[in-house]
């Protein structure tokens, strides 16, 4: 059971969810993306996810899941809407659009799964430990995508990340989600972030 | 035409035995249902001869309708069982049913009114063999139809939940599953389309051809039949699929994995 939560998030926050595992992180996250039943009501700019077709919801706030899922054989067939950022800032190549999902690594999939969701332009960024299969190199590479995808789009990111290091790095706000209660703890001064 | 006594159907019966036996001792664990199937078989059509018997004698509208009713709801009975996963509740039900009730029932009064049009049109010597046929082929492909979509949505639940993650309506979320369930309830027809009169001779012509009709009018019939059964088929399983994996869905577009139950 998850709630009641209650949090507003400004565009351009980055604010960063940590809790033990069960806590609730995950259905919190596929709450606010309207993927299961819930009480309650999420805003985006005024407008009531009740209010809003679910597909363009979903659309507006995108959902990154821990595990990465793919449905057609090759990977550019995923990108409809074609490829948001130079492949290199994921530390990929373009050759990898050319190969079967088959065989590209967890980590390989992670990464391009999130250039998948950005090329939505969604307005807010919910992310589900998005760096757990990467090696540090390819985590701060995509941390610094999501603070430039966040920057540039003035989008909301809720992160969830068990790293304390890395919520220094990325967040500027933290909270702590315990039994399916939500609390806002006091962040360390970030001087880069500001 | 040759008349079968019931020393006949003894023999025959025995050569079942004889099977049921053979796999008795070859412990294939299928001797019990092999033997109950047949009993079924026997029992069952003996019924329905004798009811057949009774209506054709009084062939009225009420009388045609009830049986026709009852096979329709058997036959939806029929396809709820054989899907491994099945919505629970009235839809996992209805769902075939009203398929069947919308494609065979629409397809033989159709071909009953315009195409053979007998006097009067429900004359229950061709609307209940008609009906019969279509049912059955349709509560086939239905019900492979439906096994097929639901068991799918639950081994691809991860990725029909991705693709709605990234905003993608529920229909095009499903779009695959929904192709290869229709496709797989029509194989069966297509297939049997294709090899008709080359590898098998239908068993509706092979009949007409036993009781003394000359054979170029058994398959005029029999072509006529495979035709309203391809359509039957094809239009149940489109509408079971359709009303299937729009309930796989709720109103916000969340799939509901939890209206399944297995068994």
């Amino acid at each position: 059971m998850l709630g009641p939560v209650s949090m507003a998030v400004d565009a351009g926050d980055c604010v960063c969810i940590s809790g033990p595992s069960g806590s609730g992180k995950s259905l919190l996250l596929r709450a606010l993306a309207d993927l299961d039943p819930h009480d309650g009501q999420v805003w985006l700019d005024n407008r009531a996810c009740s209010t809003t077709p679910a597909d363009e919801w979903r659309k507006a706030v995108g959902l990154l899941p821990p595990e990465s899922s793919w449905w057609f054989p090759g990977v550019l067939e995923h990108f409809h809407n074609g490829v948001p950022l130079p492949l290199d800032h994921v530390g990929l190549t373009t050759a990898i659009l050319d190969k079967p999902v088959i065989q590209l690594s967890s980590g390989e999939r992670q990464r391009l799964a999130l250039l998948r969701l950005l090329s939505n332009r969604p307005r807010v960024l919910l992310l589900d430990e998005p760096t757990a299969n990467l090696d540090p190199e390819n985590t701060r590479r995509i941390e610094t995508v999501i603070t430039d995808y966040r920057r540039e789009h003035a989008a909301a990111v809720i992160w969830v990340s068990h790293d304390s290091e890395q919520v220094k790095r990325i967040a500027n706000r933290l909270f702590k989600l315990t039994d399916g209660t939500l609390q806002e703890q006091e962040m360390e001064w970030a001087p880069w972030l500001h | 035409m040759v008349t079968l006594s019931v020393t006949d159907l003894v023999i025959a019966a025995l050569l079942v035995l004889m099977l049921a036996l053979l796999s008795w001792r070859q412990r294939a664990g299928i001797s019990r249902q092999l033997v109950i199937a047949a009993l079924r078989t026997a029992l069952q059509l003996t019924l329905i001869g004798m009811v057949l018997r009774v209506l054709f004698a009084n062939a009225e509208l009420g009388w045609v309708a009830l049986l026709a009713l009852m096979m329709l709801l058997i036959a939806g009975r029929e396809v709820m069982v054989r899907q491994e996963r099945r919505f629970s509740g009235w839809w996992g039900y209805a769902i075939g049913t009203v398929s069947m009730f919308l494609s065979s029932f629409a397809v033989t009064v159709f071909a009953l009114v315009v195409i053979l049009g007998s006097d009067p049109w429900y004359t229950p010597q061709y609307a209940i063999p008609l009906l019969g046929m279509l049912l059955g082929n349709t509560m086939n492909g239905i019900a492979i139809a439906m096994d097929r979509l639901t068991s799918a949505a639950w081994e691809k639940r991860n990725i029909i939940e991705a693709r709605l993650m990234l905003g993608e309506r529920w229909d095009r979320a499903v779009s695959d599953l929904r192709v290869q369930a229709v496709r797989s309830g029509m194989i069966p027809i297509i297939n049997a389309m294709a090899a008709a009169g080359v590898v098998s001779l239908p068993g509706m012509m092979t009949g007409q051809i036993l009781a003394g009709a000359a054979p170029v009018e058994a398959v005029k019939y029999q072509i006529l039949i495979m035709f309203l059964i391809a359509v039957g088929t094809g239009l149940g399983t489109l509408a079971a699929i359709t009303i299937g994996s729009r309930h796989l869905f709720d109103d916000r577009q969340r799939l509901c994995l939890e209206r399944l139950k297995s068994g």
